[in-house]
Order: C-alpha cells, then structure tokens, then sequence
C-alpha cells in the first residue's frame, strides 16, 4: 500500500496520522460529505455487528437444533430443490451491482453525465431486483414454510427473529440505497452537480458498496453457517 | 499529486473489473462450499477466508480505501476493533447458557417455546 510522498518529505505512515490530527484544521482531506458518509457507515457497522452477534449468541445457546438454512432456502426449477440457489443469486445481482456503481464513480469523474447515470440506474435497478427477490424468498418462507419470529417447524423458535430482523434491516438499507441512487442518478442527468463537482457520486457509491459488503457477512454467517 | 491529497478517487477501469470478476469468483467459491456441503472446520475455514477475502476486496477497492490517507483508514478501521471484544464476550456467554440449559432443561425440551405458550410439535 503506497501512501502519498509528495506532500511531507520521507513521510511514513505514523507521521501522516500524526500530522494530520495534530494541528488546529481539518483532519479528513476528503470532500467533507464523504468524511460524513464514511461516519454514517461505521455507525451502522456497529449496527449490523451487533444484530449478527446477538444472532451468534441466540444461536450458540439454543439446545434446539437450529434450522437447516441449506434446506430451508432450497428452491426447485422443475426438478431436484437446489440448495440456497436463490440467495446466491441474490448475491451475483448485489455483486454485479456493486461493479455497475464503481464504474459510475468513475465516470462521474470523467464528466461523463450521460454514462454515469444510466451506470447509476442500472445499478438501482439491479438493487430493485435483489429487493424484489427477498420479497419473494420471505413470502415463501411466511405463506409456505410457516416461519414466523416466534416459532417456526424445523427446530430453534430464534430462527425466524434472526432471520427476518438482520434480512429486514439489509433489506430496508437496499431499499434506500435504491431511492438514493435514482435522486443522484437525476441529478446527474439534470446537471445538478456540474458546479459542485461528482463526489456525490463517489459518496452514494460508499454507501451502495457497503450494503453490498453487509451481504457478504450476512451471506456467510446466516446461509452457510 | 495522488489521488489521496485531492480527496478525488480515480483509477483505471480494469482495476475495477478485476476486482468484479474476482468477487464473482469468490462468490461462486462459498457457494460451492454450501452445494458440496463441505462440514466441519473445513467448512467454517473456507467460508471465513471467502468472507474476509470478499470483505477486503470491497473495502480497498470498490470503496478506495487502498488510497485514503491513513488518518481516514485508521479513523474508520480502528473502532470496530472494540466489537471483537463483544463478539468474544457473547460467543462465551452463548456457550454458558446452553450449558446451563442443557443442565437444567434438557437437550431435546423446548422450554423457550413453552414460555410463549405455543407448542409447535
């Protein structure tokens, strides 16, 4: 990892810190809304790490066996049920949307308005779908399955509260991410941002990536474990 | 001037691509683990590296954090160090009270269920 050299000669890693938080000025040299969302998101890092590890801790001292996820979230085309099909799925859109928005960021940077915001629709589209499809997976779980938060027939009563608080939240978050990107996506087209500069787009993108990096850990945690 | 003076993250597209076509990959590779139904210390072994792995690609890349200055890396990295502590606190805490209800309830009861009076078998 190279840091800057340009600005303190033979600067190394530490001296940057402590230049950089010593003195009586700004500490973050980013666009201040970045330094803002990058606050936001560490405040719901600690959101979403607590709603997991309340999860661990349900989980680990429940006696009753909890529920199979790779059997529970199978879902059949025809034939033989595919183990966790749709939530992989889930996970290629949530992936393939987390590329369409770093190359909006870029293309915002480009000033190319027109590029950037059809990256920045067809990545909201791609989290309408993700949303679409926990629509889908949580009807199936309620309709058919007969989970509830309460209770549910495959084994730990826990698993439907775990299941339905930390998708609800990830959910909602993608939900906003969608509204968010669409009025960017706007603005972008409209010109809004000509004078303040594209960092919006940047800021927007912290956020999408994040909602992105939460699935991973919901991925691995919930799914596979 | 580099990229972490000016505040602006700017880099060539084919990092980005990579990085995708890398987390599809990644992706796919946990996936599999769950669909060959690898279990035991292999299992959680392969989906932690994949998590962590994916996690990292995310952060330093798509996020940029690889080119932040180190005043924002550490300002955003360092806190959620602390919620190691309350993952280590609750993972024992966890093992404690399955103890104590295996000890005083029984592995195969279902007391929690009992407590909201609804008896599901």
């Amino acid at each position: 990892m190279s840091q800057d050299s340009g600005q303190v000669a033979d600067s190394g890693v530490v001296n940057d810190l402590i230049t950089d938080w010593a003195d009586d000025k700004e500490v973050f040299k980013v666009h201040w809304g970045k330094a803002m969302m990058w606050i936001f998101l560490l405040s719901d890092t600690f959101i979403f790490t607590s709603f997991l590890t309340g999860y661990m801790k349900v989980r680990t001292s429940s006696t009753i066996p909890w529920p199979n996820a790779s059997e529970i979230f199978a879902l059949s085309f025809g034939g033989d049920p595919i183990p966790l099909i749709l939530i992989a799925i889930m996970t290629f859109v949530l992936i393939t949307s987390s590329g369409t928005m770093a190359l909006a960021v870029n293309y915002g940077y480009r000033r190319d308005r027109s590029k950037t915001a059809i990256l920045l629709f067809i990545t909201a589209a791609f989290g309408l779908v993700f949303v679409g499809m926990q629509a889908f997976e949580w009807t199936k779980l309620i309709v058919e399955e007969g989970i509830r938060p309460w209770g549910n027939p495959f084994g730990a009563p826990q698993f439907g509260a775990c299941f339905f608080m930390i998708t609800g939240f990830h959910g909602a978050h993608v939900s906003g991410g969608v509204i968010y990107l669409t009025y960017v996506a706007i603005g972008v087209l409209n010109g809004r941002y000509e004078k303040k500069g594209y960092d919006i787009v940047e800021i927007c993108g912290l956020y999408w990536h994040f909602v992105d990096l939460v699935w991973v850990f919901i991925f691995a945690f919930f799914y596979l474990w | 001037m580099s990229a972490s003076d000016t505040g602006h993250q700017e880099h060539p597209l084919s990092i980005y691509l990579w990085i995708w076509i890398l987390l599809f990959v990644l992706s796919t590779f946990s996936y599999l683990v769950d669909y060959y139904q690898f279990q035991g210390a292999l299992r959680w072994n392969l989906i932690i590296i994949f998590m962590m792995l994916k996690a990292g690609f995310i952060v330093s890349i798509f996020m940029h954090m690889t080119w932040e200055r180190i005043a924002l890396i550490s300002a955003i990295l360092v806190p959620p160090l602390c919620l190691l502590v309350l993952i280590i606190l609750m993972s024992i805490e966890g093992k404690y009270t399955h103890s104590q209800r295996a000890t005083f309830f029984g592995l195969d009861e279902a007391p929690v269920v009992e407590h909201h009076g609804k008896k599901e078998h």
